[in-house]
């Protein structure tokens, strides 16, 4: 199978993220799916940043650990990353800043022929790759056109002096597919949040949740949403449940230090049942911990976040093509059932760019929720038999709306009566048994890899492609639960039945996942742990896994 | 619907005495007359925090918002960029809006959102049974502080001058027309609309004589003239001896913040389209 890896490094600022877009398109318009690893940390200017760029026939969803080309801007591209060379690895490198074996080209000298900008650079490495590789010129004329809009012509002629210089190494097979949009994670829920109804995204801005409020902002005309960056995370939850209070659909983004701030607002949305979005991408913990680098470590905390006992939606996809899906979802469900609904992301899906086949990704059903039939008084916790109140918003006329914090009454007014306290409660927790049984409709608990394997890897989230990848080989099982809250407890045994070893697989240091399910009687024998803030990579998990079954 | 009783039957738990009696009832008489110029009142929204002031959200029949202590002024923004047709509306307390939620309140009046805001402020808390305020004088003797604070308060008239509010007002639970007047005009207002009231809690801080033999009006005062503002805010800093102006102390028109670009529906077809166009320029 084509299969092709490709790494680009340089300094923060060299533009890196947009480099290794630049070669994913390259490899998308030839027909290869692709997964964009990048690889950077916390600060502006200067530091090491590289992206990879994984190509294959079928959709990778990992990195491996080896390249094919390495692209460098600066040095330590090529120090840093000797241990993913090949015998045959190509190098293409700016030899005006870095000494190396390979194909140098000096990219001040093209800039300097065609009175380009620095920032046009990129354009010439690009070149470099795209004859190394053996792409014809009228692909990358192609994607040039289509990708870099302000400047075309001048960028295509750097990219072509480099491209005159440079010898084919290993000239790519194309693959029997049609480009497709690559798509990172955040985009992905963005536009499925936007499918599923989105009006208005509220967010401050944290890493790894920040892209989707920055793509929001800037096509926010184009979808007619309302996008705000308020004073702080407390004020974003809120003003989403004034958003929803009103009939607004609205959604919010965080990652786990803002979300700590989040948490007494999440509980008012759950005793007030205001319908909330939230994209909780994780990244390393506990507090600042490592800000642009992944981690698994906070679905129990999502899990119980918030005082008080109310129902909760939370889903972790593990691909673009799931992001899409499960966020247009997420969005039906928080209406439905007039609960928060989360998107349990990490920085891996967040930030990482993916291959996203439309045709792939299923039809939702349209969200069906009861609305006020004009019965005077509008109660708005009218109790019901699935404890979902017919809803009016704040400026419906003839409706007198009360929402409340405090323990209410089916009207809304704060009560301390034992009975009515009790009464509404179990109300609230109606919708959970409600939302257990619509969660039979989707497809809660994915099954991948060898579906009879004796030995079954367990994992959540952006851990999917690579327990797939490895998994195939060795012929385990994979069952990955992509529904974490109501819990599918039936569907993950029904999943794990005949697996006589599951072993947890998760980027966290307590095995989060396998606690979960350890409270439904489902028990994991063997864990497999990462949390250094890195994704783990096929090469790593297999040795894992065999020491584990050694 | 019309022609609604305002004041709801629900049983009222504030203590004899309590300012809170005339601000409801001052509001109360605001929302009629709002109704008798033939506004709706469907399209009025009351956001309360959490404290005595907030159990107005139960005792006044229109829509309501109770919402957490602190956080009136982001669920009233909200509310107001979701549908610029309301007429919305903050009751806050004291320890509500100057502590918890202080930073709330200085960014509404940064970005001059089109809501009003009514401190019920007693200076004092007086649901979780007496500690001081951010607007309790130095000295003040609370649950938490039996030693007396050592701290000065925080003069919110100041606060809001200096963070772009384009409405600033005192009123006086025991002055009501004047009251009246004030909410009157600050509904009116487009625009960040501030006033704190002075309301005297009969349990913790009953200090009405003084307020009442210190207070004046503002008569005759340019409310458009941002240093004399300055000068008549600071003249008591609600710590000191000094005569107590109520009335507006400033007002100006600036651009109110909506939700920009005036986000226009997207029909369920536009916004298919939208997406597909988008997810061409990702390919």
């Amino acid at each position: 199978m084509n299969d092709i890896s490709v790494l680009v490094g340089g300094k923060a600022g060299d533009g890196i993220n947009s480099a290794g877009a630049m070669v994913a398109q390259l490899l998308n318009h030839l027909g290869y799916r692709i997964y964009l690893y990048f690889d950077y940390p916390s600060l502006i200017r200067g530091g090491h940043n590289f992206a990879i760029i994984r190509g294959r026939e079928t959709a990778p969803g990992t990195c491996g650990l080896r390249v094919d080309f390495v692209l460098a801007l600066d040095q330590e591209t090529v120090g840093k990353h000797k241990d993913a060379w090949k015998a045959d690895t190509a190098l293409i490198f700016n030899k005006d800043l870095v000494k190396s074996t390979g194909q140098g080209i000096s990219i001040k000298e093209i800039l300097a022929a065609e009175h380009a900008p620095d920032i046009m650079g990129n354009s010439a490495i690009i070149g470099g790759f795209a004859k190394a590789a053996g792409i014809a010129w009228k692909t990358v004329e192609a994607v040039f056109s289509s990708h870099i809009p302000k400047g075309t012509d001048q960028n295509l002629r750097v990219a072509k002096r480099a491209y005159d210089m440079v010898e084919t190494v290993h000239p790519l097979v194309p693959c029997d597919n049609p480009p497709v949009p690559l798509l990172t994670g955040n985009e992905a829920i963005g536009l499925g949040m936007v499918n599923g109804g989105l009006e208005a995204y509220i967010s401050y801005p944290m890493t790894p949740s920040s892209g989707l409020l920055h793509f929001l902002a800037e096509e926010q005309e184009k979808l007619g949403i309302t996008v705000v960056h308020p004073e702080n995370e407390i004020a974003v939850i809120l003003m989403a449940l004034g958003f929803a209070s009103a009939g607004t659909k609205a959604a919010v983004g965080t990652s786990g230090g803002g979300f700590c701030l989040m948490t007494e607002g999440l509980s008012l949305a759950g005793m007030a049942e205001l319908p909330v979005v939230i994209l909780m991408s994780q990244r390393t913990g506990p507090s600042t911990g490592l800000p642009t680098y992944s981690g698994q470590s906070d679905l129990l905390f999502v899990q119980h976040a918030g005082q008080g006992e109310f129902p909760r939606f939370i889903v972790a996809p593990g691909t673009a093509e799931e992001a899409l899906y499960w966020s247009e979802v997420a969005m039906h469900i928080a209406w439905e059932f007039q609960v928060p609904a989360f998107i349990l992301s990490d920085k891996t899906l967040s930030e990482n760019t993916y291959s996203a086949d439309l045709s792939r990704v299923p039809k939702t059903r349209p969200a069906e929720y009861p609305l006020w039939d004009k019965t005077v008084p509008y109660r708005r916790y009218a109790d019901t038999p699935s404890g979902i109140s017919p809803l009016a918003f704040t400026g419906t006329g003839g409706a007198v709306v009360k929402v409340n914090s405090y323990a209410h009454d089916e009207n809304g007014i704060t009560t301390e009566d034992a009975g009515i306290v009790a009464k509404m409660t179990e109300k609230r927790l109606r919708k959970a048994e409600g939302l257990l049984q619509a969660m039979n409709r989707y497809p809660q608990v994915n099954i991948s890899g060898n579906p009879a394997g004796m030995v079954a890897l367990l994992c959540w989230g952006s851990t999917a492609g690579v327990c797939q990848e490895v998994a195939g080989p060795l012929g385990l099982r994979v069952v990955r639960p992509v529904v974490l809250s109501p819990f599918p407890a039936e569907p993950l045994r029904k999943a794990l039945e005949g697996a006589g070893m599951v072993i947890a697989v998760e980027e966290n240091a307590t095995a989060q996942l396998a606690a979960l399910t350890g409270q439904h009687g489902i028990l994991c024998q063997k864990k497999i742990l990462r949390y250094d803030g890195r994704p783990f990579t096929p090469d790593l998990l297999r040795d894992r896994i065999r020491e584990v079954l050694s | 619907m019309t022609g609604r009783q305002l004041i709801a039957d629900t049983e009222n738990t504030w203590c004899p005495g309590c300012g809170n009696f005339s601000i409801q009832h001052t509001l109360k008489n605001v929302l009629a007359d709002i109704e008798k110029e033939g506004q709706s009142l469907d399209n009025v929204v009351l956001v309360s925090g959490i404290g005595c002031h907030a159990k107005i959200a139960d005792y006044l029949n229109i829509n309501s918002f109770y919402s957490l202590h602190g956080r009136t002024i982001p669920v009233a923004t909200g509310l107001k960029l979701a549908n610029p047709d309301l007429t919305v509306i903050c009751c806050s307390g004291d320890g509500d809006c100057y502590a918890e939620g202080l930073d709330h309140l200085l960014f509404a009046a940064k970005r001059n959102i089109d809501i009003t805001v009514l401190v019920h402020n007693n200076r004092v808390y007086g649901l979780t049974t007496g500690q001081y305020t951010p607007t309790s004088p130095r000295g003040f003797k609370g649950k938490s502080t039996p030693l007396g604070t050592r701290e000065d308060p925080f003069n919110p008239l100041e606060l809001m001058l200096a963070s772009g509010a384009t409405y600033v007002a005192r009123g006086y639970s025991k002055k009501m027309d004047l009251l009246r007047n004030l909410i009157r005009e600050g509904i009116g207002h487009k625009g960040f609309a501030f006033i704190d009231i002075l309301q005297i809690c009969a349990t913790f801080f009953p200090v009405a004589d003084y307020y009442s033999s210190h207070v004046y009006d503002l008569a005759g005062h340019d409310r458009t003239d941002f240093p004399a503002a300055c000068v008549k805010a600071r003249e008591w800093d609600y710590n000191s001896d000094a005569p107590i102006a109520l009335g507006t102390f400033y007002q100006k028109v600036s651009p109110v913040f909506e939700a920009k670009p005036a986000a226009r529906k997207l029909s369920v077809a536009e916004r298919g389209q939208a997406i597909r166009d988008l997810l061409e320029k990702k390919t």
